[in-house]
């Protein structure tokens, strides 16, 4: 008797199991295309996965609510990742299961290297609104939105030579992350052929995040005349607090991260005075185009958008004229769809909040001009040459 | 006698368990009912499952409380795949390469293992626990901060950045500090894992079975009484130590070549993941192996389950945890079970209360 208990139990238990494996097969909705995201929408860098997701999903509505691409509606569903690569693929697999075409994302670097590996084999096409390092694009089925990481810290290195900006340059960035280290590691490549110099290289961590008078001393000491922040807003913010009441008088320059420094809270955005960035997007750029995008997005989810968002909503807009270009329909394979759009691509042009007349090569990566912006009254200006 | 038989019994149903879920999720794959999510689930179930395994060897057999054992898988997996990297080009037989990386793997991180151990196992409980915790985030800080490249003139290393490696034009950043490693080949399988969730229990419940053993679970009964007829206390917590770090180190290959990137983050690396393993063990009942599989496989596919409830799905995480918990282990939970299974069982109800009893406490502490 007690071996049919055991039994009965394992029999129950296996019955529960697999009942918990099976279920939800992949049904082709054969009149929508469906366009899957993920990005971390929990935990530290949940900003940047809401960010990108919202932005997907007011450029999704919009397009719906139009119409359609070539009358097709969008059905959009987006998967947290919590900003761990094993859980991105995770979660590129359930959406898999749903039955998305395309997807937009994974919204961060070392996430969009694990779920490009999968991707491949589906071909699956896929942008990626923000992961930024090279390795993303290793696979013929990916694009990217924003701008790799060395091309930013080979064209913050080439306009601070060109423009003769400073001789003596001091570098803060983190080195826990990839965006932070990918930048720096170019730009400091790219110095070496520019008119100036790195008297110092500062490094800081996801766990020493606080305080920098340490690397603004170092700074300060070998007469450095601009600090190179290739890092994200908030630490930035308390570099320039910090730098300001320390009584230093240096130049910044940052790139596409130090997007969204005034709207810091509690930072006195007087600091920021006079600190240039090369960014692709700026919520309080004056052109239609942004503040309508940037009107929308406050009234749809109460919140500025970023240039996560920014990135996200362009990528939804690229796709549309892809399939526009390559007359792509929901009922093609996730494959045929794949090479369709991949096709299309090379051939396109467009113009968006993140950069007029983007193009693309085969190999994923984007052209278009890095706008250089100096904060000037406590708003973004565009520096023209 | 008996107890060795029985003990024998329940060492085959574990393993029967593992080879009868592998044989079912294989016909289910073969027949096409497996969702994409649950199939990039498997391996790293079976990573999981040898965690939760080698992380019962410290905590229930031989007593101490260790929360750096994610440490130990960052070393195997970090080691393995850049094996795997560097010699990609080198030996082109998938099987064998990926046989050496477990290999190295193993070795690396029960290295490292036994490096910590000797220090470290002068410590008890507590004391322990905080020791190998800090262990374990300097396995994982230092490997954010190492730079190490290949080119025509061999490696080079380096602890600042990528630049400082100088590396000819056409070499190739194979560690880039917290980039980490990008490209490992995807060798991992499930049946790999499986296999070694396989090996990994027959080395565990060999263990446990042999005179070393009850060497090492007499230290944690009793250090003194093990002490007084001559148990060698540091040659057996080292032992065991040591093998429980090995094991965690090819639980980190079979991770590492499941991703194509691989980076040391808090979240898969730091003690977040220590103390997931912790909670494995716990729910599973320490020094119980097969409780420890059973509780891996459902707190994996827990949060993967709960998708559909997106960000609630943490909250309804946590609190099925807590519940789960308390059904397991709180005694008047445990009286509610008894009572429920005697019901259910009315007419075999004395025998089968014992028997349980017999069964499921025969592996505790």
């Amino acid at each position: 008797m007690k071996k049919f208990t055991k039994l009965t139990a394992l029999a129950l238990s296996l019955a529960m199991v697999v009942a918990s494996f099976t279920g939800c097969g992949a049904a082709a909705g054969a009149n929508t295309f469906k366009i899957g995201g993920i990005g971390p929408t929990t935990g530290g860098a949940a900003i940047y996965g809401t960010a990108v997701k919202n932005g997907a999903d007011l450029a999704i509505k919009e397009i719906n609510a139009a119409g359609g691409i070539n009358g097709v509606q969008i059905e959009y569903n987006f998967q947290d990742d919590e900003l761990d690569n094993e859980k991105s693929v995770n979660a590129y697999n359930a959406l898999k299961d749903w039955g998305m075409n395309i997807l937009v994302g994974p919204t961060t670097s070392g996430c969009c290297v694990a779920v490009a590996a999968e991707s491949v084999n589906d071909n699956m096409f896929q942008i990626t609104p923000s992961g930024s390092s090279v390795d993303c694009i290793a696979n013929d089925n990916v694009f990217q939105v924003c701008f790799t990481d060395p091309n930013q810290g080979i064209g913050a290195a080439a306009y601070i030579g060109q423009n003769n900006v400073a001789s003596k340059v001091a570098v803060i960035y983190d080195s826990s992350d990839v965006y932070s280290s990918g930048i720096y590691t170019k730009f400091a490549q790219e110095a070496a052929n520019q008119p100036f110099d790195i008297v110092s290289a500062e490094a800081f961590t996801a766990d020493s995040k606080t305080d920098f008078s340490v690397q603004l001393q170092k700074a300060a000491d070998n007469g450095a005349e601009l600090v190179f922040l290739p890092i994200y807003y908030t630490e930035a913010s308390l570099i320039l607090t910090q730098a300001a009441s320390a009584g230093y008088n240096f130049k910044f320059f940052g790139c596409d991260g130090l997007d969204g420094i005034l709207g810091v809270e509690n930072f006195d955005t007087s600091l920021a005075e006079g600190v240039m960035l090369l960014t692709p997007f700026a919520a309080d750029a004056k052109d239609e185009k942004t503040q309508k995008f940037v009107a929308d997005y406050q009234a749809a989810y109460g919140d500025t958008p970023n240039q996560f968002a920014a990135d996200a909503y362009d990528a939804v807009y690229i796709i549309k004229a892809a399939i526009e270009k390559s007359g792509a329909k929901p009922s093609m394979s996730v494959s045929e769809l794949g090479d369709a759009l991949k096709g299309a691509m090379t051939q396109l042009s467009v113009d968006g909040l993140t950069g007029a007349a983007m193009t693309w090569t085969a190999d994923g990566a984007v052209n278009k001009a890095p706008k250089a912006m100096e904060i000037k009254d406590g708003n973004y200006a565009l520096i023209q040459d | 006698m008996k107890t060795f038989v029985s003990k024998n019994k329940d060492n085959l149903i574990t393993y029967g368990i593992v080879v009868v879920a592998y044989a079912v999720m294989e016909i289910l794959i073969k027949a096409g009912l497996i969702s994409s999510l649950m199939q990039g689930l498997l391996v790293p179930l079976c990573a999981y499952v040898i965690l939760a395994v080698s992380l019962n060897l410290t905590v229930g057999i031989l007593g101490e409380l260790s929360l750096g054992h994610a440490g130990f898988m960052c070393v195997g997996a970090f080691t393995s795949a850049f094996f795997s990297k560097i010699t990609m080009n080198v030996i082109t037989v998938t099987w064998i390469r990926f046989t050496l990386a477990i290999v190295i793997g193993f070795i690396a991180a029960g290295l490292i293992g036994f490096l910590i151990g000797m220090p470290v196992l002068r410590l008890k409980g507590d004391y322990l626990a905080i020791v190998t915790l800090a262990f374990g985030e300097i396995i994982k800080n230092v490997i954010n901060v190492l730079y190490i490249g290949k080119d025509s003139k061999g490696l080079h290393f380096s602890m600042k950045d990528a630049v400082a490696l100088n590396l000819e034009p056409e070499g190739d950043v194979i560690i880039n500090g917290a980039q980490g490693i990008t490209g490992t080949p995807k060798n991992s399988t499930f049946t790999i894992g499986v296999i070694l969730i396989l090996i990994t229990l027959f080395i565990v419940l060999n263990l446990i079975k042999s005179r070393d053993g009850r060497a090492i679970m007499s230290i944690r009964d009793n250090v003194i009484a093990a002490e007084s007829v001559g148990i060698n206390i540091t040659k057996y917590k080292l032992l065991a130590f040591a093998l429980s770090a090995a094991l965690a180190g090819v639980a980190g290959v079979l991770y590492s070549h499941n991703l194509s990137s691989l980076m040391a983050t808090p979240k898969n690396f730091g003690y977040n993941m220590s103390i997931m393993i912790l909670v494995f063990v716990v729910l599973g009942g320490i020094g119980n192996i097969r409780g420890s599989i059973i509780s891996a496989v459902i707190l994996t596919l827990l949060p993967e389950l709960l998708r559909g409830l997106s960000n609630y799905r943490m909250l309804i995480y946590a609190i099925v945890l807590i519940a789960m918990m308390l059904f397991n282990w709180a005694p008047k939970a445990q009286a509610f079970r008894d009572r429920l299974l005697d019901k259910l069982m009315f007419w075999k109800k004395k025998k089968v209360t014992v028997t349980e009893k017999e069964g499921g406490a025969s592996d505790e502490r």
